[in-house]
């Protein structure tokens, strides 16, 4: 017997419908879960002290320093060559060969798992390199990790400014890096720093990359040469040695809510930019 | 004067937009530098065929760490792309744009949580249900499926949805003036214009579900052995590079860069197939 197209309809509409709200139901689980076990755990002096006994008591200081410096050095690395790249590819050159090249590399590395990050900066930055586990062979990483994630929202920012804007600055005799400079990159600037928001928000939440580059030492660095532990190194090494399942569910809720206002910043910034594109 | 320095900008440009390239041909080139010389030494066959892994005794084979990313990547697709695919169609064809815009970045938002902690809530919500009703240790393929599945949903919606969202709408139309139903001008129209797209959308999220490491060390067990249920412990490629980079030293650390050479290979063709099947949804 033929099933009629209105069951059918029905059918699928209730598979489908399900599987959404499951969806978003799991994701949501997980936050609220996290955040309902963690949240009680913080308070100011969570925050603002050192932890003591590895981890086991006080608080989680060193490790907000530490996600806070890491992902500031990727992106400062990471931000003139992104930009720079997609500049080179929008406005300095036409489609060839190379640039066809240039864009399989960067797709290529955007699929890179972080674990083969984290052996690269392990083996190229602290050992060849000399510079042990510290705060810029990670950031020198987390850059190579972050750098497609740059190079393709400011490329997607770049192409979308308008060709008269250009055309305008031409014929009141800019050259084209004063073009570059003072009319496209500003017009695309909200699209550029949405990529880098969400450059950070990754780098906030990366282990594995982390771990082998940046080390996990708990105190304080006086310098970019100094070990740092991030707060998801932290949380990783507290959940998985069980040294206080009660403080990780803390650095577990400060780690989220800080990965979800970073790319929360960065989906505002990305639909102020298309509802201004589409004006 | 001018164009002096427009020609060194411009020149200044073209070598920093090969800085992804050149990181990339470093990254292959370290770790094979690393990891080649004990593979052509021990031979292919013995490092991939083999299942006995002792290090401390010079014993090199990562067969069941294949087997068990193979096994762990491919429980999660199972759980991931139809959840996924299903999300993405209902959110494009059956619910008001309006109610898109809010779900899309909620998805998109949720992409954001960091693997660690995936990994902590199957060790502390899913693993447990495991072990008291379906018995086995609790860490498993099946837990890291399900953990891995859950993972790779925002990175298969995002792209389905874009796929779908690309097809024509006089496909649909054209569907729905001949007196289909929405559901029939989905399955016989959009779904066959967007299946390359959707295609490389899972590819992707089997590229992020085979490298995925933290999240798969704190769910999968890190037994190694060949996997005979999907309630048994298993170790994966991934795994077993991170578990053991800490203290490995000698012949040993060069075996991990060779597993890292095999993982990089696995990504390298998934990536490729990924890109292939973008190609053609473009045209």
């Amino acid at each position: 017997m033929r099933v009629p197209p209105k069951v059918t309809q029905a059918i699928a509409v209730a598979l489908f419908g399900g599987a959404t709200v499951l969806t978003l139901a799991v994701l949501v689980f997980v936050i609220v879960f996290v955040l309902g076990k963690g949240l009680p755990v913080v308070s100011l002096d969570f925050l603002l002290q050192s932890p003591r006994e590895m981890g086991k008591a006080g608080g989680i200081f060193p490790t907000l320093v530490g996600t806070f410096l890491l992902p500031l050095v990727a992106v400062a690395i990471a931000f003139p060559l992104g930009v720079g790249t997609s500049v080179y590819l929008t406005e300095y050159t036409v489609e060839s060969r190379m640039t066809g090249v240039i864009r399989f590399g960067t797709d290529c590395l955007a699929g890179i798992p972080s674990i083969i990050f984290g052996l690269f900066g392990y083996i190229f930055f602290v050992e060849i390199l000399q510079m042990g586990w510290c705060i810029l062979s990670g950031g020198l990483t987390l850059a190579i990790m972050v750098l497609p994630t740059i190079i393709r929202t400011s490329e997607e920012a770049i192409k979308a400014v308008p060709t008269s804007y250009r055309e305008v600055s031409f014929s009141l005799g800019a050259t084209r890096w004063e073009t570059v400079l003072k009319v496209v990159l500003p017009t695309a600037l909200p699209g550029i720093v949405t990529g880098v928001m969400l450059s950070i928000g990754r780098s906030i939440g990366e282990t594995a990359a982390v771990i082998f580059t940046a080390g996990a030492s708990l105190r304080l660095p006086d310098s970019l040469f100094d070990s740092v532990r991030t707060m998801a190194v932290h949380f990783y090494i507290l959940a998985r040695e069980g040294i206080s399942i009660e403080n990780a569910y803390g650095t577990a809720a400060i780690l989220i809510i800080a990965v979800l206002l970073v790319n929360a910043v960065s989906y505002g910034l990305m639909n102020r930019f298309i509802a201004r594109r589409t004006k | 004067m001018r164009n002096t320095g427009e020609r060194i900008v411009q020149n200044a440009l073209m070598l920093v937009a090969f800085s992804a390239l050149a990181s990339l041909l470093l990254i292959a080139v370290f770790i094979f530098k690393e990891g080649l010389p004990f593979l052509l030494r021990t031979g292919l066959r013995d490092f991939l065929l083999s299942s006995d892994w002792r290090p401390q005794e010079g014993h090199f084979g990562i067969y069941p760490m294949i087997v068990s990313s193979l096994w762990v990547t491919f429980g999660a697709m199972l759980v991931g792309a139809p959840l996924g695919i299903a999300c993405a169609i209902f959110l494009n064809e059956f619910v008001p744009k309006s109610v898109m815009r809010v779900t899309k970045p909620t998805i998109e938002l949720l992409a954001g949580i960091p693997s660690v902690v995936y990994g902590f809530i199957g060790v502390i919500v899913v693993a447990p249900l495991i072990r008291s009703h379906l018995g086995g240790p609790g860490l498993s393929v099946l837990c890291a499926a399900v953990i891995l599945g859950i993972m790779i949903l925002p990175t298969v919606i995002s792209i389905s949805v874009d796929a779908i969202g690309s097809v024509p709408n006089s496909y649909r139309e054209g569907a729905l003036a001949l007196g289909a139903t929405r559901w029939q001008s989905v399955h016989m129209v959009v779904l066959k214009a967007a299946r390359s797209g959707i295609v490389a959308g899972v590819i992707l999220g089997m590229g992020r579900a085979i490298g995925e490491t933290m999240a798969v060390i704190m769910v999968a067990g890190n037994s190694v052995k060949i996997p005979h249920s999907a309630l048994d412990s298993v170790r994966t490629l991934t795994a077993n590079i991170a578990l053991e980079m800490g203290y490995a030293t000698g012949q040993h650390r060069q075996a991990l860069f060779a597993t890292g050479i095999v993982l990089f290979v696995f990504i390298m063709i998934l990536n490729s197939l990924a890109m292939a099947a973008m190609k053609k949804s473009v045209k």
